[in-house]
């Protein structure tokens, strides 16, 4: 049986965390279907036909499901799951809002956040903030998973990728109208910058920043280095920048080649979002600030001078 | 409006857990334990939306061992009415605990439901979805505003690109983010009070739900250490390790 992956998108494009998913769905070594669902989503839909392994993709483009919501989508991912082994979707905000839903009406397990596909039936996943991995094994029919998409590579083009792509594509007719929950308003951050999940370096603030404005300081060296933004927990609450930017426990996880941590302590739940990065920086003025016990490179420091330096030396 | 708050007992948000040494899980021996952050935040909600009158009733749930009570009585010293414990040693997974909820939910019919988008132990986020679909209940996930008004819920969401906001016909169920409120501290007068609410005790087999999991729990391990790190002591060393060193700049 295939495995079935629920795109992540905005309608016009495809978010590349669904290449993530499609890299750990490639682990079950069989054939892989996409399910777009969305509102004038073709756009997306070929780009999910682009990616190698994937045979199949389904497009269910209908207003119902214009925004994703799950009260509407559930009824359709849990009509297509009988046809499947396995059914994944990101670990985003989206895929965290529908895959549970999903579950609980199939009366299935759902496994959280895998980063290790071991076999089919048997996953990593982290517990307690990342300070213990969990191996679990599932004797379900259908297996319900959401992928920490920083744990999988993106999947590669296909060679066809530039005619086209070579997945059959497959309408999807079955719409649920519902009312009882309504889209209201949506206001996304848009940016220059490479999107935080996915950026091979990332540059974050903390609490030590101080101010909304310092932050202009790390947007400088972040356009130097082509970084994404990122932010503790403290820097958000502040309201120094917007919470789509926090790193941690219950923010986005990163795992780039380069995390620089500025003014930020190192607390569990912030750790929790970064500690997979390959190269790790701190900068603090504490010495004994947790964050350098992970830190490849520490500079103890103030940042308010170490910032502009750093400016000047990129 | 009657409203249900599940809560949970959980490791203390500070406590670094370690792995037991036969990787059969993690060490909760002498531990700090706590309610789950963000159910504080769930029962704080609830409690202002009784402050604002706009809800008569709340109700603490949870489903755990027997000192799982302590949180049921801190959340009735915050303001729950009373509280049901439905008795459950061991792990359970978020499956089988939506299933008991819905059972209650199916006894109190609250209006609205709020819990915690996920507790800090397992860190599974299902459970609310999951009671929602059950119980074929609108969603709010991941709330960072709850406004009641004409009947529906008009929920802040926190998400991946920013915010969304939906609004959900009654009943319905939210679940928490750490932005939605500022949980107060329980006063020692109303803790005393709290002992003498209402505490009913519920088990799996009274509400006649099976809680076997499809799910089983082969290891636990500690994540891979980093190699140690090393202290530079200027910028300018900073950046040379990294350009020439570590090779992740140009
Ligand atoms: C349930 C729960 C979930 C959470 N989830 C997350 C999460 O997802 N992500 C997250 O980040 N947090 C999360 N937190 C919050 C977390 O516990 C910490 O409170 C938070 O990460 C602290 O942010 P910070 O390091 O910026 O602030 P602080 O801990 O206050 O640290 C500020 C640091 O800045 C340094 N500093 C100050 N001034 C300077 C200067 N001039 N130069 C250099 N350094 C300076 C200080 O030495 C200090 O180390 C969560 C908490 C809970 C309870």
């Amino acid at each position: 049986m295939s495995v079935l992956v629920i795109a992540e998108h905005s309608n016009s494009s495809l978010n590349i965390i669904t290449g993530s998913v499609i890299t750990a769905a490639a682990q079950f070594n069989t054939d892989i279907h996409v399910l777009v669902a969305g509102e004038h989503c073709q756009a997306a839909a070929e780009a999910a036909r682009q990616y190698q392994g994937v045979s199949k993709v389904l497009i269910a483009d209908n207003p119902a499901n214009a925004h994703q919501l799950p009260e509407a989508l559930t009824p359709l991912v849990t009509e297509l799951a009988g046809n499947y082994c396995a059914v994944m979707a990101a670990a985003s905000t989206t895929g965290k809002n529908l895959m549970p839903r999903v579950a609980a009406i199939l009366d299935l397990a759902q496994i959280s956040d895998i980063v290790t596909v071991i076999s089919p039936d048997t996953f990593i996943r982290p517990i307690y903030a990342g300070n213990a991995l969990a191996t679990v094994q599932s004797s379900d029919s259908i297996k319900v998973i959401t992928v920490r998409s920083s744990a999988f590579p993106e999947a590669e083009k296909s060679a066809e990728a530039k005619k086209g792509g070579q997945a059959e594509l497959e309408k999807i007719d079955l719409s649920i109208n519902q009312d009882k929950s309504l889209f209201v308003s949506e206001t996304l951050v848009s940016s220059e910058r490479p999107e935080l999940a996915s950026a091979s370096v990332v540059i974050s603030g903390g609490r030590g920043l101080g101010s909304a404005e310092n932050f202009s300081v790390l947007e400088r060296i972040a356009d130097k280095l082509g970084a994404a933004i990122g932010a503790s927990r403290a820097a958000v609450d502040a309201g120094y920048v917007g919470n789509d930017l926090q790193v941690g426990q219950t923010g986005k996880i990163v795992a780039p080649d380069l995390y620089i941590a500025v003014g930020i302590s190192g607390a569990i739940q912030h750790l929790a979002g970064m500690k997979d990065s390959k190269v790790i920086v701190a900068i603090n003025n504490d010495a004994d600030a947790p964050i350098f016990q992970i830190a490849d490179y520490g500079l103890v420091g103030d940042l308010f001078n170490v910032l502009p330096e750093l400016e000047s030396l990129l | 409006m009657k409203i249900l708050v599940p809560i949970k007992r959980v490791v203390d948000a500070n406590v670094k857990v370690r792995v037991l040494a036969d990787h059969t899980g993690v060490d909760l021996n002498n531990v700090k334990m706590a309610m789950n952050p963000f159910c504080e935040i769930a029962i704080e909600e609830a409690v202002r939306l009784k402050e604002k009158g706009l809800a008569n009733e709340i109700i603490a749930i949870t489903v755990g061992d027997e000192k799982s009570q302590e949180q049921l009585r801190t959340a009735m010293a915050l303001g729950a009415d009373r509280s049901i414990w439905i008795e459950q040693g061991g792990a359970i997974e978020p499956l089988a605990i939506a299933k008991l909820l819905k059972a209650v939910v199916d006894k109190e019919t609250p209006d609205l439901i709020i819990l915690g988008k996920q507790s800090i132990d397992g860190d599974n986020n299902q459970v609310g979805q999951m009671l929602a679909a059950m119980c074929d209940m609108p969603q709010g996930t991941f709330a960072f505003n709850l406004e009641i008004a004409e009947g529906r819920a008009i929920v802040s969401r926190e998400v991946d690109g920013g915010e969304q906001i939906v609004s959900l016909s009654l009943p319905a169920v939210v679940t928490t983010d750490l932005r939605l409120n500022e949980p107060r501290y329980a006063k020692l007068p109303d803790i005393m009070k709290a002992k003498k609410k209402p505490l009913e005790h519920l088990t799996a087999q009274a509400l006649g739900i099976n809680i076997t999991s499809s799910l089983t729990l082969l290891s636990v391990n500690e994540p891979p250490a980093r190699a140690a790190g090393v202290l530079v002591a200027s910028t300018e060393e900073l950046v040379n390790k990294l350009r020439h060193e570590a090779r992740v700049i140009q």
